[in-house]
């Protein structure tokens, strides 16, 4: 589904990944490791096609298409979705009209207020769309619009970043909802790329591959869990190791 | 015409005013306007208006098919009553002339919210006053339609110079639809509108006004608002159409405990526009509680958005939010709001933001498949939007129609 060759992107005059291979097939999800500033989140809005980052080398294939070059928007209506780590307030647009916009399918009112309800945010879907949101309510109110646009890939960063261990429960259910985790694997169909600095979210998520992105480079590749022990045991200066 | 001792005063005072400029805006030359205008015919069903004339009013917010949607109707076509009628018992409205004549007791309410020698437009408003509308709801009554009042200016190079006086009586409540418009041409003209509301113990006035003037009309408005105790005055104003050149600064006095006002506008400046426009209060009785909301967009003129909270009396609240987009470059906005607090237990603040889009935001819409001009126009929505707490909920639908009619001409 998502097949990546080599890229390398650049912010501003940085190169910021140098020459990353990632390939993700239908159904599968992946777990992206990595320290602050390593490149994570640059990847995932590279591949969702915000211009800030310049793709200066390789390509990115989804569905078979090369997408390089492709706005934001067609990217989102070919099937692929973000969930932000600090996604912006629109004041004077509420969640609900976002969520009306987005669903894929012309959801009615009433779906969308099961969805929310399901992500316990029914009181803030007349509120304007992140505006005094909680740490814990921007991350499901991201979920909910994935939920509603439902990709066919989607993208998440740092899913459970400042959530306290309740919220987290609550996370991963909706996570494994968008990924449809209740389906058998073989039939399954959507795709998930997780960026996770602390892995807390791999208690609730199941995910097939784990990467480390350290300084730009994908520098291994492997079981997430035998990745996250590795990390917990002994930091990603093991990493540095490798990445020699 | 007035055949009040009273006016007297008025009259020399608003002679000694007649060359005083006023303060803000660009000042205007009165002699280039026609003073005169022919007495056109009273129309007993509106309905028969041209087609022109009612297409215009409904863009200021004027049904005329379905006034049953209104408690009552007044339309003023350049110095002429054409039409008034009540649907509501406990409701009046009628020419300011016709109510003059009606009520002696009247003349004490003309200039007491706004004075007569503020600058030449109120003086010239007094020595040229060419009727305008009254409104009153007696002690208890409650519109359960709003009342809607047409200023029409009909007649090319004509000033109109009219003085409205808006009372609810004791415990009553009172919702106004104003528009003021003109004939669809490009010729000047002039309208100098005094308005004078009292809103009387536990009373309530919401007002929402809409003003949809063409690229050669010059307005210099003159609001003064008296509110008693437990008193609420509510304003909408709406301006999302080219005007030459627009000013003005309502002045609402809180004179009773826990009185309360709020102004909301929504300004939108095309190029070749010059407003000039704010709200004050004076919180001049102990609880007493205003809001001042504005957003102001800019396609390409001018807007100072003023804004100004006095506060001179114990356990006041003042909020005051200035919000401006320029959306093309040529234009600019200029947002003045200014506090004043004379006690030590009174609470007043603001808050003032311009820019422009937010890049950010337009990304963020656009990954959920929103394309980049609906996420543009999602975003200027959401900033027009300012949700009105305390306007019934079919006025609040209007004024949503209305907004979302012009954002179609400007986005």
């Amino acid at each position: 589904m998502l097949e990546i060759k080599q890229l390398s992107v650049k912010v501003r005059d940085r190169e910021i990944l140098h020459g990353v291979n990632l390939n993700i097939k239908a159904g599968e999800t992946h777990v992206l490791f990595g320290p602050n500033g390593s490149g994570k989140t640059t990847l995932l809005m590279t591949i969702m096609g915000l211009p800030k980052y310049r793709v200066t080398k390789g390509s990115i294939k989804f569905k078979g298409k090369d997408i390089v070059g492709l706005p934001i928007d067609e990217r989102a209506r070919l099937g692929i979705g973000a969930s932000l780590q600090r996604p912006p307030a629109v004041r004077g647009v509420k969640t609900r009209e976002i969520l009306t916009a987005c669903s894929r399918e012309q959801m009615g009112r009433e779906s969308i207020g099961r969805m929310a309800e399901k992500a316990n945010l029914t009181d803030l879907m007349d509120r304007e769309i992140n505006y005094g949101f909680s740490g814990g309510e921007i991350k499901r109110s991201e979920l909910l619009q994935l939920m509603a646009q439902g990709p066919d890939l989607a993208l998440l960063d740092e899913p459970e970043s400042g959530v306290d261990l309740v919220s987290i429960a609550l996370i991963g259910q909706l996570i494994n909802e968008l990924l449809e985790k209740e389906h058998p694997i073989r039939n399954r169909r959507r795709a998930g790329l997780i960026i996770t600095h602390t892995g807390h979210i791999l208690d609730y998520v199941n995910a097939r591959t784990g990467y480390v992105l350290f300084d730009g480079r994908i520098i291994c590749e492997g079981d997430p869990r035998e990745i996250l022990e590795t990390i917990k045991s002994k930091g990603y200066e093991e990493c540095r190791k490798c990445a020699r | 015409m007035r055949k009040i001792e009273s006016s007297k005063s008025s009259e020399d005072k608003a002679r000694a005013a007649l060359s005083k400029p006023s303060p803000l805006g660009e000042d205007i030359d009165l002699n280039n306007y026609i003073r005169s205008a022919d007495e056109l015919p009273y129309q007993d069903d509106p309905l028969q208006l041209p087609v022109e004339t009612k297409k215009q009013m409904i863009q200021a917010g004027i049904i005329l098919d379905n006034s049953n949607q209104r408690s009552g109707t007044i339309i003023q076509m350049d110095h002429s009553i054409i039409h008034s009628l009540s649907k509501q018992e406990g409701i009046e409205v009628m020419g300011t002339n016709q109510a003059l004549e009606k009520y002696d007791w009247l003349s004490n309410y003309l200039w007491k919210a706004v004075a007569v020698d503020s600058d030449k437009y109120t003086a010239h408003v007094e020595l040229n006053q060419s009727n305008g509308y009254f409104i009153r709801a007696l002690p208890g009554s409650k519109t359960l339609y709003p009342v809607q009042a047409c200023l029409y200016l009909a007649r090319s190079n004509l000033a109109q110079n009219v003085h409205n006086i808006i009372i609810a009586e004791e415990g009553s409540e009172l919702h106004i639809i104003t528009g003021c418009t003109t004939a669809p041409r490009e010729e000047p003209g002039l309208h100098l509108g005094v308005s004078e509301f009292y809103i009387k113990r536990g009373a309530k006035i919401s007002f929402t006004m809409i003003h949809n003037w063409t690229p050669e009309i010059a307005v210099r408005p003159r609001t003064g608002i008296i509110v008693e105790e437990g008193g609420v005055f509510l304003s909408n104003y709406v301006i999302m159409k080219p005007v030459h050149s627009l000013q003005m600064y309502p002045l609402a006095r809180c004179v009773g405990d826990n009185a309360t006002v709020r102004f909301n506008s929504i300004l939108v400046a095309p190029p070749g526009s010059t407003m000039d426009l704010g709200s004050q209060v004076f919180l001049n009785a102990r609880g007493a509680r205003t809001e001042i909301i504005s957003r102001a967009i800019t396609t390409g003129g001018n807007i100072v958005a003023r804004g100004y909270i006095e506060g001179n009396a114990p356990e006041v609240k003042g909020h005051l939010e200035c919000r401006g987009l320029v959306l093309r470059e040529e234009g600019t906005i200029h947002a003045i709001p200014e506090l004043k607090g004379t006690l030590s237990n009174i609470d007043l603040s603001h808050e003032a933001a311009i820019g422009k889009i937010a890049e950010e935001e337009v990304e963020y819409l656009m990954m959920r498949g929103l394309a980049r001009d609906e996420a543009t126009a999602a975003i200027v929505r959401g900033f027009l939007r300012v949700d009105i707490e305390g306007l019934p909920p079919q006025l609040s639908l209007e004024l949503q129609r209305a907004v979302k009619a012009s954002e179609e001409d400007f986005m």
